[in-house]
């Protein structure tokens, strides 16, 4: 039979609860409910990236049989606006089209044909407006205005920060490198894409299954976009098929709503194919990133001055915060004096930009890290050398001057690496590159600041029931995306409470059973829901002790311990099952319910803002030193990782089989991010719209990993642990960047490194060198 | 049923078979392998009358009364496991290579894997359970 682990400790490899349901094909995702009467619900989208709506032409679907009901912004009640902090985006367009994806209409068919056909019956009249598509371009004053009634223009937000006199500490510099980065759009693509189920309940509720990272904030939005009481929604999120930011808001939830308040009581199911996926869905921000830096002759960084321009396509999102983020991480994990950092994030016709793993965060790393190679080089420094030197400890301050008060490993993780013999043998291995291939290596070390910052209360609501057949049911609030918070809850719950697979339950976010706990992202999903659970167990165990020494006339709570159903009186051997212990408690002491609020920085930043911050500045930090091996083709271009090694600080490490998935997982879609992934956009429309045309990592372009966790305690987590989910996709574009200029001396300032871009590089370094 | 109904939906919606998935409808991502006469077939790209006579194995099909199979066993302990969506593809896939190789090396499990993609794992994890599956099944 298979392995059962029937302890759970914090520490131990066990494998991950909801592992056997997924391999067997039982578990439900959004995407897999279908009733004997359901119905099928899509929209027509744009197709073109600026325009006024002037009239819509949906009679011939109407008209076609099998088609239920054919929506458009004339039948929604409420205000028609959805977005996080900002809500402007129409959930069917009524004035005008912002980008090619915009809804316009939504159609409800019994069956996918039918679907179809009324979609291609469909026609809208529109008058096209000039559009825009340069972040930077969208800044000048005569370019056309995405939203008009914008007094910003097309400025959704600017922040400066400055940390001393950087234009006087420029002078007292004797190197000085500048440089400038350019990163794409990347691509979600998860294997589930935007997925949901919803229907009218008996008593008029509305229920809505999505694959959502967001159920609790879900309400909001689509309350106050339909005009609907928040507490006739009940969102519910199972299992998620990948998400990595991109089902963090609304993607199918309020179309769903709309259409259940018209599918006659029939449930209705919205399921985005992947070029609806593609063309629909949220991206990672593209940026285009020009740095200055100066250091002293003995390495020592001084001055560093950036300028950030991040492009947020039609709406903001959460981008003024992915654009926060980036800049508290514009100068690394690196104590730098003097800083001017300044970040401009624009409205353009572009695809929607909005939250990808990393969240800002590699693409400033992508140039910060770029720069400190490039500052080596001029100094003739070893790489790992002047990062050691300069890399911050606790008590120093970052690039915004906030103090780093928590732990900070990126030394431990710095030395770490330059003991392993993956750094050691570096030399010998290059000097072995077989004909025509050069070899180089690559060295990246870089933070990840998580939680929401100071101004969004990072909270969550643990709760734990007994069941009256005696199980430990575990609540778990945050959305499980695949990311294993789940199964730790289990494990932590297990844990304390001593208890086993078979004594336990776990119930996945539902906004009618579990309390309001964030959303599953900013590396915050076991840091937060995990502190606010630990809380909730130590007390449970408390109040189920106190029950137990009643049922077994003991005067006192301090010999008992916890079994798997059960409690056991160690002196006496005396044991009372849960399930007898349940009988006896009434209903309201069977549950246990705690909050927890993670702590904020207490220091204010000095900043210039356009508009309300939210976001900036963080208080914990992960850090994380990163090798690559990398072979370069000289006669295709083509790039192969042969070896990779990340080093993390993420606290300590509760389960090592979750943590080597989270860091594996996440340079994989570095590694997508530096090679392959190049999301190809040309006047608003996108040229790479399926998975034959953008690129992500097979089992062949992935190499074989090594994650070797720092365990240094971060006293404020839950079993001393920090965030994990995000640090390890910022390092491998520039690790990637850096071995390439190591085994080459080039730099290709715009990624994906594909093989044209690389041999135009080489081709560009020496065009007299003649190659077949 | 019409002929050209394509066999993923027969499976996921006529036979309430969910386990096999559809990431990309166009013969991509390879989360929609099943067995067809025991060899991996893409569901999203056959219609049904390419079934005729044929026997067809899903993910729900390859566990034994009382037992997984040893590759879900070894997906499992191995940590190959994370959001799962393309699990189900996978393993399939996975099936199919050991048959025709029952002692893969690395390299051959990653390039008998290379049409089923996965976003989250990294597929480290998944060729360790590929070749710890390999030595179960011995």
């Amino acid at each position: 039979m298979l392995v059962k682990s029937d302890i759970f400790k914090i520490g131990s490899a066990i494998p991950r609860a909801d592992a056997l349901s997924k391999v067997t094909g039982q578990e439900k995702y959004a995407a897999d409910y279908y009733s004997p009467n359901f119905v099928w619900a899509a929209v027509k989208r744009a197709g073109v990236p600026h325009a006024r709506l002037k009239s819509i032409a949906v009679e011939a679907a109407r008209k076609l049989p099998g088609v239920l009901s054919v929506l458009t912004h004339k039948d929604l009640p409420g205000s028609n606006r959805q977005g996080i902090i900002f809500k402007d985006q129409p959930v069917l367009v009524d004035a005008k089209i912002r980008h090619c994806g915009d809804a316009i209409v939504l159609v409800l068919a019994e069956d996918k044909p039918t679907l179809n056909k009324a979609l291609h019956l469909i026609n809208f009249d529109y008058e096209p407006l000039p559009a825009i598509f340069d972040p930077e371009k969208a800044l000048e004053e005569r370019a056309p205005l995405v939203h008009e009634n914008n007094p910003d223009g097309n400025l959704l937000q600017h922040i400066s920060v400055k940390v001393g006199d950087v234009k006087e500490a420029f002078l007292e510099c004797t190197t000085i490198i500048e440089g400038s980065f350019e990163v794409p759009f990347q691509e979600h693509a998860y294997l589930e894409t935007e997925a949901g189920w919803a229907y009218l309940a008996e008593d008029g509720r509305l229920v809505i299954v999505a694959s959502t990272q967001t159920p609790f904030r879900d309400r909001f939005e689509i309350a106050s976009a339909l005009g609907l009481n928040i507490d006739k929604i009940r969102v519910i999120a199972p299992y998620l098929g990948g998400a990595f930011g991109g089902k963090d808001g609304l993607t199918v939830q309020s179309l769903l709503a709309l259409a259940a308040l018209n599918s006659q009581g029939r449930p209705v199911k919205m399921w985005w194919d992947r070029e609806e996926s593609f063309l629909a869905g949220v991206k990672r921000l593209p940026a285009r990133m020009y740095y200055r830096l100066g250091a002293k002759a003995d390495g020592t960084l001084h001055a560093l001055d950036c300028r950030l321009y991040f492009d947020t396509g039609p709406y903001a999102h959460l981008s003024s915060e992915i654009m926060a983020l980036a800049m508290e991480h514009a100068g690394g994990p690196y104590r730098i004096p003097h800083t001017s950092i300044k970040g401009w994030c624009a409205y353009t016709n572009n695809p929607p930009g909005g939250p990808f793993r990393g969240f800002g965060v590699p693409q400033v790393t992508a140039a910060m890290e770029q720069m400190i190679d490039m500052l080596a080089a001029k100094l003739k420094m070893d790489p790992l050398e002047i990062r050691r030197q300069n890399a911050v400890r606790q008590g120093d301050r970052n690039c915004v001057g906030v103090t780093l008060v928590n732990s900070t490993g990126a030394l431990d993780c710095l030395e770490t690496l330059a003991a392993h013999p993956l750094w050691q043998e570096r030399k010998k291995w290059k000097e072995s590159a077989g004909p025509f291939k050069l070899r180089g290596v690559g060295l990246t070390c870089m933070a990840h600041g998580s939680g929401y910052g100071p101004v969004i209360p990072d909270e969550a609501n643990a709760k734990i029931e007994l069941t009256d057949e005696g199980k430990l049911r575990i609540f778990c609030g945050v959305s499980d995306m695949g990311q294993g918070n789940a199964s730790t809850c289990l494990q932590i719950a297990g844990d304390i409470l001593g208890q086993d697979a078979d004594s336990m339950e776990l119930i996945l976010p539902d906004t009618d059973r579990s309390l309001p706990s964030g959303s599953a992202s900013a590396s915050r999903c076991t840091y937060t829901y995990g502190n606010a659970l630990i809380r909730a167990a130590q007390a449970f165990k408390q109040r189920l002790f106190e029950r137990a020494s009643t049922l077994l006339m003991i005067p006192t709570s301090d010999d008992l311990s916890l079994i798997p159903g059960g409690i056991r009186h160690l002196p006496s051997g005396k044991e009372v099952p849960l399930s007898q212990l349940a009988q006896l408690m009434d209903p309201s002491e069977r549950t246990c319910t705690h909050y927890y609020r993670a702590p904020v920085a207490q220091e204010k930043l000095e900043l210039h803002s356009s508009s309300k911050v939210f976001g900036l500045p963080h208080i914990l930090f992960s850090y994380a030193a990163h090798l690559t091996y990398l072979e370069v083709d000289e006669l295709t271009g083509e790039i192969e990782i042969k070896t990779y090694l990340s080093v993390s600080d993420c606290g300590r490490v509760i389960n090592p089989q979750i943590y080597e998935q989270q860091i594996q997982g996440g340079i994989a879609q570095g590694l997508g991010y530096a090679l392959s992934e190049d999301f190809i956009v040309e006047e608003g429309k996108g040229l790479t719209p399926d998975l034959s045309t953008y690129i992500i990592p097979t089992t062949l372009d992935v190499p074989e990993m090594v994650s070797i966790p720092v365990e240094i305690d971060e006293p404020t987590g839950p079993f001393g642990l920090k965030g994990i989910g995000e640090i390890s996709i910022n390092g491998p574009l520039p690790a990637v960047a850096n071995a390439l200029a190591d085994a080459c001396g080039i730099r290709v300032s715009r990624s994906p490194f594909t093989p044209e871009r690389v041999l135009s590089a080489m081709k560009e370094k020496a065009p007299h060198e003649v190659k077949p | 049923m019409p002929s050209d109904r394509r066999v993923i939906d027969i499976l996921r919606e006529d036979l309430n078979l969910t386990g096999t998935k559809e990431g990309c409808g166009a013969g991509e991502c390879g989360g929609c392998t099943i067995l067809v006469d025991g060899e991996s077939r893409l569901s999203c790209l056959m219609l049904a009358a390419q079934l005729e006579g044929r026997s067809v194995t899903t993910i729900e099909g390859i566990a034994s009364e009382d037992r997984l199979h040893p590759l879900q066993e070894a997906f499992v302990e191995h940590g190959a496991v994370q959001c799962g969506f393309c699990i189900p593809g996978m393993v399939l896939s996975a099936v199919d290579l050991l048959q025709r190789n029952p002692n893969p090396t690395r390299m051959e499990i990653r390039q008998g894997l290379s049409g089923n993609l996965c976003r989250c794992t990294g597929y480290q994890k998944i060729v360790d359970a590929v070749k710890a599956g390999a030595l179960k099944i011995k």
